[in-house]
């Protein structure tokens, strides 16, 4: 049981990447990683979010969607979910946790529709994931996301100040180095537990 | 084609009624999550410029206008907005409108331009940052107090006011919005603020001595005091062999700008008057 969910977290962080082996959550992975301190603040968002958006959905999926035979509403269902969820999240977290929210708050709506949070609730259902399996998933998937994001973003912040062609300011350099950390990540691919 | 009425209504019918419940979950949450927030905040944050600049010193507009409804702020404290900025958000508070303050800008004062009146001690080819080069012997220039031109002052300026031309950071006086994030970024501290409307200044930062000067830069005040004599109003002093206006004082008379050997005080708008030697206003376009 144990080595099995290690199994799935080091998967979800280093080896399958949903950065830069999943290519999901590329849309915040270039937006908001100009800086670590924004970037890390994504990042928890994005961990809080899919932690809790996969226990919903799996129950979702296992006590409505399957009980119904409306496999194949998947999709539309959980973004409906994940969409009040974060909504949900957002309002309970103003009221019973200021400090996380003020934290936390920018960043929640952004999240609301990132193709991470529903890549990672299709993910467990399609992987046969138990519900403690699927959280587990949901929040190393997650983990790793912060990872990428906030290496990038140091990657980034040392950038700002280096001499940069023209022609490669911004967003260019960036998607440059963004995809020689991918290259970078693809030697853990072969990494497993025995 | 055999289509399955039945899974369609299903389908629908799931999907309406997962909406209908997240909709009153929501509804309930929003009733009893409900914050009580001064609503004078949001329409504080509307009036205030909303660039999140930080020049106030809180962390952003939303902040500042939550400061400003708890009393830790005055309503004029955003230093970019204008005065009607300022009544309004007096008037939202129900105060007395603030005190004017003076519109300032910021300058770089500074006129040695690389290799054209500064001479360079080597050629930097780091991290453009004017705090990296600051490490190499005090910057690329010989004189010590002289702008380095990396543009550190450039990348913290959230209005896109500050530009490099030859080495030195200039302020396009019209975007500028006197937020002060150049002045706290500038490692030399040669960034000033000034009052918006004057149009002379004395364009360098140098306590070196005339002649040690000289080697230096070919812009930079040797302390001559030739501008102290011509100042009818005695609005400049000269203090460690710099020259330095009091605004106050100044009648932008423009004496000082044509005595000045260096020509290093400057003149920088149209609108400035001059006073020929018979005392009579002429109007001279501004030289660089």
């Amino acid at each position: 049981m144990l080595t099995s969910l290690f199994q799935i977290a080091l998967g979800a962080v280093l080896v399958e990447n949903f950065i830069f082996n999943k290519f999901l959550g590329c849309c915040p992975f270039l937006g908001v990683s100009k800086k670590v301190e924004t970037a890390s603040g994504m990042g928890m968002a994005v961990t809080f979010t899919m932690t809790i958006a996969s226990a919903i959905t799996w129950l979702i999926q296992h006590f409505i969607l399957d009980v119904f035979g409306l496999g194949f509403m998947q999709t539309v269902v959980f973004i409906l979910v994940i969409a009040s969820l974060v909504q949900f999240i957002e309002m309970a977290l103003q009221k019973m946790m200021p400090a996380l929210y003020s934290s936390l708050g920018i960043y929640l709506p952004l999240v609301t529709t990132n193709c991470a949070v529903l890549g990672v609730a299709l993910l467990n259902i399609q992987n046969d994931y138990n519900f403690i399996e699927s959280i587990v998933y949901g929040f190393t998937a997650a983990v790793g996301f912060t990872l990428a994001i906030v290496l990038f973003a140091s990657v980034r912040e040392r950038l700002e100040y280096s001499d940069i062609p023209k022609s490669f300011e911004g967003l260019p350099i960036a998607l440059v180095s963004a995809s020689l950390m991918a290259i970078a990540f693809m030697g853990f691919s072969g990494l497993k537990v025995v | 084609m055999n289509i399955d009425v039945m899974s369609i209504v299903y389908a629908v019918g799931t999907l309406a009624i997962l909406g209908l419940i997240f909709g009153i979950i929501l509804g309930i949450a929003s009733k009893a999550f409900a914050v009580d927030t001064d609503e004078r905040i949001g329409e504080i944050a509307d009036t205030l410029p909303g660039a999140n600049c930080g020049g106030c010193g809180f962390a952003g507009c939303n902040a500042l206008a939550s400061a400003i409804v708890e009393g830790k702020a005055k309503p004029n404290a955003c230093p970019v907005s204008s005065n009607e900025t300022y009544d309004r958000i007096a008037e939202i508070m129900g105060m007395a409108p603030a005190e004017n303050a003076v519109r300032y800008g910021a300058r770089v004062v500074c006129s040695g331009k690389n290799n054209i009146a500064a001479r360079l001690k080597y050629e930097y080819d780091g991290v453009t940052d004017c705090v990296s080069a600051m490490r190499f012997g005090n910057g690329t220039k010989y004189c010590e107090f002289g702008c380095i031109g990396l543009g550190t002052c450039a990348k913290v300026c959230k209005f896109g006011a500050i530009s490099i031309q030859d080495g030195v950071a200039v302020v396009d006086k019209e975007k500028c919005v006197a937020c002060g994030m150049c002045r706290d970024a500038c490692p030399k501290k040669i960034i000033e603020m000034v009052p918006y409307d004057s149009s002379i200044f004395v364009m360098c930062h140098s306590h070196d001595k005339g002649a040690a000067m000289k080697e230096k830069c070919t812009a930079g005040c040797i302390g001559c005091r030739m501008c102290t004599k011509v100042c009818p109003t005695g609005a400049i002093t000269v203090t460690d062999n710099l020259a330095k206006i009091d605004y106050e004082k100044c009648i932008e008379c423009g004496k000082c700008v044509e005595k000045c050997p260096k020509k290093i005080i400057k003149i920088d708008t149209d609108k400035a008057v001059f006073f020929n030697k018979e005392n009579e206003p002429v109007s001279v376009t501004p030289k660089n």
